[in-house]
């Protein structure tokens, strides 16, 4: 069995699962269970001067028959006296030495930053994490998102923290930048021994077509929050990359952002986090649900064959390139397995609406298919009736015209048949080629533009 | 003490059923375990007789961790293959799924199970096994039978370091899980299966064609005193015995079955034949007689009869396999009750004669014969009690049923254990798992003190 212990900054956790700094990690009671659970680490609840909440704070975002698909809160950082929650964090330690406590922090002064650093390594927390990221209420304050915003800022306080602090400083970024890489690298300058990211993205979740009030409602009036929960996994995984590949980035790095299960666990440590940390699905399933983390992501490395899960940071990363460097000649076409096609064309009206009009429907003339909107047509298009097990009877199996498909990939992401359409690679050339290979070759032109444009291109114009 | 797995012979009746309930697809199960609410304290464990965290397995489908799923299940219930397609779910888990309530269709959770353990043995057979006890007790379990409660036991029992040594008297090992499950369920090969695998756990030895007497050493036998004296802990998980006869004139002789008897003759005799068959006749009202006329119908018996000698309401087999039987052909006919048999000169079976009743008892003069070539008598088995007292300090019911402390399933012999239909008189198969789950358990914490 793999081992899943992690050397994150020095700091060895039992696992990369960490509680995220929010309502699952609010007080002692709450962290301890978690770690009674098989959590790994947990990022307290930011700590502050206690704030007033307002009532109701969260909202969610349902899809389908999918409940809590994307999460919204305006929350503010704990409510919670500072004393009771030193107290409580000692005993957590205390109790779980072998555990990361992380202390999230958030305050404005230095002074303030003096005292609170103090006062949380004396209570035997592991690291600090700096709440640069919080995007509602606090960053009205100066506080939480409107530091990340600034690189500035952001990296002069960095440079606080570390005059006082002892221990490993982590600095938690926010998504609502334009880009991610001047905080992260001003957090680096600053002195950060690690990154942290994202935190919440700035959002309105909804509103009330009744009363014309957003979600969630305060008193018939409502404000932006911070999104969060399995919608904005992608977005994350995106930062995470951004930070991960970037050459004067070298600190280990916390992923956070709509992380599940084991598998989103496993892709973003795939794309350079050392730990991951959770919170959405904790809200919405419980801390039961690191079992299958732990065991999933165990199973998987040893499915790979590593022996560490410290051998899967990064694995990713080298492959996550910009567009300019993509292969060019390398090409995939839409490929339909007869034996499990359903007849219901989804893939069809798909490829005829949102991408290239390269699927036919079996049994039409060539004027009916003109008339649906084909634009060129394969010599012949086999009728084949739906055989699968479970299919429309009398339906037919639609024809991808290869020489007209431009290897999207939609048609096999609307099929509601699991493996019934796969991308086949057909390469253009053997070689592979790509736009920035064009750019230094000079042949990145491509005809039926604008004049102008033709006019100013070296190759074209001389 | 590994050995060679057993088999069963080929040209079976039952290898040509179909597979009512086929396993589902990867797609199929991870949309059908999204559907499930992974809710807390859920109803579905408690009405699980090992107490499987259902939506534990059911979350870690949906996750893709398809062996954790297989680990959570087996931790609970070591024949989780056999009973995710034996199981009657519909009054047990589905039945008390949140959805019935709330008028959704209960999630499908047999059918997620058997996904979930073939999938992740086809992933690794070894998935259980590494992780069994490293370090060996040197205690050794004699297991008696080798139906589900006793496999159980062995199986819990080798995974905790210790030995068993399971004793058949039959040739063909597993007990009504090989010999008595309705083959569009299951059929005896999957027994089988499940059987070579959890022998795969290895320290688990199975000696076929063993009787255990109360004295006798001789070949083929092993007294219960040499039992106590080379093993530290007895399983008695013998089941029941022969089915029970109605006792009327003429039942002896061709044509007239006891319903285990013929359901095992179906499943496991490749001679077995119901050529001639046009009507069949069962009598009984349980699951055992839903069962054998199930099977009878789908097996080509143009009319299958079940007599009852009570009212529909009165009937102890589960409303579902009833619908089941009848969407196949059973017919159900209740207030009637078999009085005697008639046989042509040749001696082959004429027919039933079959009485209104009324509260189950013959009204006078409303006898009359029912044709057929086929009668299954479904009216319970005995009980072994000969064999369960060989056991000094073993005590049965006034019921004949082995009497054990609910907790441990020991019986009043500190040394002796007991589970499975012998103790609970006739259940299902995950009840008899659990009991060997239970006195595995027990044993084990025996065996470190």
């Amino acid at each position: 069995m793999a081992d899943l212990t992690i050397d994150f900054c020095g700091i060895k956790s039992p696992n990369p699962f960490w509680l995220a700094s929010a309502p699952p990690a609010n007080s002692g009671k709450q962290v301890q269970r978690a770690f009674e659970a098989g959590w790994g680490g947990a990022v307290w609840k930011t700590l502050g001067n206690p704030i007033v909440n307002v009532s109701s704070r969260f909202g969610a975002l349902d899809y389908g028959s999918t409940r809590v698909m994307g999460f919204n809160n305006i929350e503010l950082i704990t409510d919670r006296p500072l004393e009771v929650n030193l107290k409580e964090m000692a005993e957590t330690k205390k109790l779980y030495p072998k555990h990361t406590l992380v202390a999230s922090l958030m305050v404005e002064t230095k002074e303030e930053w003096k005292e609170i650093i103090k006062k949380v390594e004396d209570v035997g927390s592991d690291a600090i994490e700096l709440n640069f990221g919080c995007p509602h209420g606090m960053c009205e304050r100066g506080m939480g998102s409107a530091v990340g915003q600034e690189p500035k800022v952001l990296k002069e306080i960095t440079g606080w923290v570390k005059d006082f602090a002892s221990i490993p400083v982590i600095v938690k970024l926010t998504p609502n930048v334009g880009d991610i890489v001047e905080p992260a690298l001003a957090g680096v300058y600053g002195g950060a021994d690690s990154l942290s990211l994202i935190n919440t993205i700035k959002s309105i979740i909804g509103v009330d077509l009744d009363n014309f009030v957003p979600y969630p409602n305060v008193g018939n009036a409502s404000s932006n929050g911070g999104y969060c929960g399995p919608a904005v996994k992608p977005i994350a995984l995106h930062f995470l990359g951004q930070i991960a590949r970037h050459t004067h980035i070298n600190v280990p790095i916390s992923g956070i952002g709509g992380i599940s299960n084991w598998r989103d666990a496993a892709e973003f440590i795939a794309l350079g986090s050392t730990s991951v940390q959770v919170c959405t699905a904790v809200m919405h399933h419980g801390y039961r649900i690191v079992e299958d983390m732990i065991e999933g992501l165990s199973d998987y490395l040893d499915s790979q064959g590593m022996s560490s899960v410290m051998e899967l940071v990064g694995k990713a990363v080298p492959q996550y390139k910009d567009w300019g460097d993509l292969d060019l000649n390398h090409h995939t076409v839409a490929e339909i397995d007869e034996d499990k096609c359903i007849g219901c064309q989804l893939c069809y009206v798909a490829c005829m609406d949102g991408a290239h009009q390269c699927i036919h429907i079996p049994g039409r003339s060539k004027e009916e298919s003109f008339k649906a909107g084909h634009e060129y047509m394969p010599d012949h298009v086999p009728d084949r009736p739906v055989t699968a097990k479970g299919g429309t009877p009398g339906a037919r199996i639609p024809f991808v015209h290869e020489a007209e498909c431009v290897g999207c990939n939609l048609c096999s992401l609307v099929c509601p048949v699991p493996d019934c359409i796969s991308m086949v690679e057909k390469r253009r050339g053997p070689d592979p080629e790509t736009w920035n290979d064009r750019i230094r070759k000079g042949t990145d032109f491509v005809p039926g533009g604008l004049d102008a444009t033709k006019r100013a291109h070296p190759k074209m114009s001389g | 003490m590994g050995h060679a797995p057993f088999s069963l012979p080929k040209g079976r009746l039952e290898e040509g059923f179909e597979d009512k309930r086929p396993r589902y697809s990867d797609g199929e199960a991870v949309t059908e375990a999204n559907r499930c609410i992974y809710c807390v304290d859920a109803p579905c464990i408690n009405a699980c007789p090992t107490s499987i965290d259902i939506p534990t397995f059911i979350h870690k489908i949906a996750t893709g961790n398809v062996k954790g799923a297989a680990r959570t299940i087996f931790d609970a219930n070591l024949l989780g293959q056999s009973c995710a397609r034996v199981c009657p779910v519909e009054v047990l888990c589905v039945g008390d799924c949140v959805y019935n309530h709330w008028g959704r269709e209960p999630i499908q959770i047999g059918r997620l199970q058997r996904y979930a353990t073939e999938r992740a043995l086809e992933l690794d057979r070894d998935l259980i096994k590494k992780n069994k006890r490293a370090t060996k007790s040197g205690k050794k379990v004699a297991c008696i039978g080798s139906g589900p409660a006793s496999l159980a036991a062995a199986g819990y029992l080798s995974l905790m370091g210790h030995e068993a040594v399971v004793f058949e008297k039959r040739a063909v090992p597993g007990g009504l899980n090989t010999t008595g499950i309705a083959p569009y369920k299951m059929d005896a090969q999957g027994s089988v299966d499940e059987l070579n695998w959890i022998l795969e756990l290895g320290d688990i030895e199975v000696r076929t064609g063993v009787e255990i007497t109360a004295s006798d050493d001789g070949d083929g036998q092993v007294s219960a005193a040499t039992l106590l004296q080379d093993f530290d802990a007895v399983f008695v998980g013998i089941g029941l015995g022969a089915d029970s006869a109605l006792e009327l004139p003429d039942e002896a002789g061709a044509g007239v079955y006891g319903a285990v008897e013929l359901i095992e003759q179906l499943k496991l005799d490749p001679q077995a034949s119901l050529q001639g068959v046009t009507r069949a006749v069962v009598v009984g009202g349980g699951n055992t007689a839903i069962d054998i006329a199930h099977e009878l119908a789908i097996l080509g018996v143009p009319e299958v009869y079940m007599a009852y000698r009570r009212g529909f309401e009165r009937l102890s087999a589960y409303d579902h396999e009833i619908e089941w039987g009848r969407t196949d052909g059973v017919r159900v006919r209740v207030n009637a009750v078999p009085t005697g048999y008639q046989r042509n000169p040749d001696g082959s079976l004429k027919g039933i004669v079959l009485a209104d009743a009324e509260d189950g008892k013959a009204k006078a003069g409303t006898d009359k014969l029912m044709e057929c070539q086929l009668v299954a008598v479904a009216i319970g088995q005995a009980r072994l009690t000969g064999l369960a007292k060989v056991f000094a300090g073993v005590e049965l019911d006034a019921k004949g049923r082995i009497v054990v402390d609910d907790a441990t399933c020991r019986t009043g012999h500190a040394q002796v254990f007991a589970g499975g239909d012998c103790v609970n008189g006739g259940k299902e198969v995950v009840n008899a798992v659990e009991h060997g789950k239970r006195a595995a358990r027990a044993m084990d914490a025996m065996f470190s003190k």
